[in-house]
């Protein structure tokens, strides 16, 4: 089966520094694929090349086997970042801005909105100031914006980084229900949830990919010695 | 007590000195920010060779001797200058121009900390939802609105209060260029101290009220 998107030897060096190193990743449409690792591994930069943020020094990105450029990539794919980033305006607003600009028509916006909203259990926010609300729930913001996009690749970095359980489990929840018609990618180095959410992992050491395996064998039977003591949780940075 | 009685008996030709001073700075404040917004939008979020010396010529060109400018804007308009064919020196179009170009550095400094201070990720954002160049340049500028404001309220009160341009290029033409400090400084110098203390009274409530007014409307913003 053809992947819906893929890397093809991407590498990218910040100041000299390589934080990717000719690494190659799939996601299939209808699946969570996690990419794991230790701070600094390079998982953030990988999704912000998938979301056509940054650009690669070599490789290419492939969506539906087709190269992409980042503005293409930018058609295909929406973020959310760790950080709670908000617009200076109400719920609704910030949810509608991104159907807005792709042109959606005035009249389906509402609906748009309160279904994704709904899907992270902030029925009745529409009014409220974005920015006041917690960081809990600015992060279900952050997830109703994107999801309100219907975009087919969703790239989620550290989304339940610093939440309280309850707020995790409602993201988890949307993070899952939304994957059918998508190919998801989410970063994280909680290990229990790439478990929970992942139909395939992806473990990237000091930019390269080391191991890509279900879950079930990527953790009973993991090839590389970095995956292993990563699990054991012995990797050093 | 005069300068009050002055003020409160609604004298007519300090309403028309005042009025005049508020469309003329007013106006020029406007018209440099027609170049002036768009020149630090250009600062603030696109990187090219000679940023930092531009942003550093502005940052000096603030404090610009206003005599300086004036002297060097009379050369251009005066009669036997590259621009004297427009017959502008001694007009209030004459003020209104060298007001802009004495507030642009203002507006283009303060303007680009304000929008170079709007939250980086912001514009990521704006761009994973689809947004273009253009989008994602107006997403930050919304967000810099107030400072920006600021910005254009100091221009305006740079404007507002300076003396050199507008004597030199205006020449104090009563009813025509005479404005509030160019009357200020004549009715000094002739003496009428309670007429040039009304007019400063005026002169000082006009810029200390609009920072007071933009501050608050600022803090009940999101």
């Amino acid at each position: 089966m053809m992947p819906h998107i893929e890397t093809v030897d991407i590498t990218k060096e910040y100041d000299g520094l390589r934080a990717l190193d000719h690494v190659r990743v799939r996601a299939e449409l209808g699946q969570v694929t996690s990419i794991v690792g230790v701070n600094g591994a390079g998982k953030t930069t990988l999704l912000r090349i998938l979301a056509g943020l940054d650009t690669p020094n070599s490789g290419k990105v492939l969506v539906q086997g087709h190269g992409v450029t980042p503005d293409q990539l930018r058609v295909h794919s929406t973020m959310v970042f760790p950080r709670n980033v908000m617009f200076g305006t109400s719920v609704y607003e910030n949810v509608a801005y991104g159907l807005r600009i792709n042109r959606n028509s005035n009249h389906d916006i509402p609906a748009k909105v309160t279904s994704a909203l709904a899907l992270v259990n902030l029925d009745g926010f529409e009014k409220r100031k974005a920015r006041k609300l917690s960081s809990g729930e600015q992060r279900r913001v952050a997830i109703a914006r994107a999801l309100a996009l219907e975009r087919d690749v969703m790239l989620f970095d550290e989304p339940t980084a610093n939440l309280d359980p309850a707020n995790a489990m409602i993201i988890e929840r949307a993070i899952k229900g939304s994957v059918r018609s998508r190919a998801i990618l989410l970063s994280t180095h909680n290990l229990s949830q790439a478990r929970r959410l992942s139909d395939r992992m992806i473990h990237l050491y000091r930019g390269r990919a080391v191991e890509e395996a279900e879950p079930s064998s990527f953790f009973s039977n993991p090839s590389s010695e970095a995956t292993k003591l990563f699990i054991d949780g012995e990797l050093q940075y | 007590m005069r300068a009050v009685d002055l003020i409160l008996s609604g004298d007519p030709e300090i309403l028309s000195i005042t009025a005049l001073s508020l469309s003329i700075s007013g106006l020029g404040t406007l018209l440099s920010c027609v170049w002036s917004i768009p020149i630090s939008a250009g600062l603030a979020l696109r990187n090219f060779r000679g940023k930092r010396i531009t942003k550093s010529l502005f940052n000096a060109l603030i404090g610009i001797p206003t005599v300086a400018l004036g002297l060097f804007l009379y050369l251009l308009l005066s009669r036997s200058g590259p621009l004297g064919y427009f017959q502008l020196l001694y007009t209030p179009w004459a003020i209104m121009i060298g007001q802009s170009i004495l507030v642009t550095p203002i507006v283009v400094s303060f303007s680009t900390s304000a929008l170079e201070s709007v939250d980086p990720d912001l514009r990521s954002l704006a761009r994973t939802l689809g947004a273009s160049d253009l989008q994602t340049y107006e997403v930050i500028i919304k967000e810099g609105i107030w400072g920006v404001t600021l910005a254009v309220i100091a221009a305006f009160n740079r404007a507002f209060a300076e003396l050199g341009v507008a004597m030199m290029l205006g020449g104090n033409i009563r009813n025509v260029t005479r404005v509030l400090t160019t009357a200020i400084a004549l009715e000094t110098s002739r003496g009428d101290i309670a007429l040039s203390v009304a007019l400063t009274l005026i002169l000082l409530a006009i810029t200390m009220s609009l920072s007071v007014v933009v501050n608050l409307i600022r803090r009940s913003g999101p």
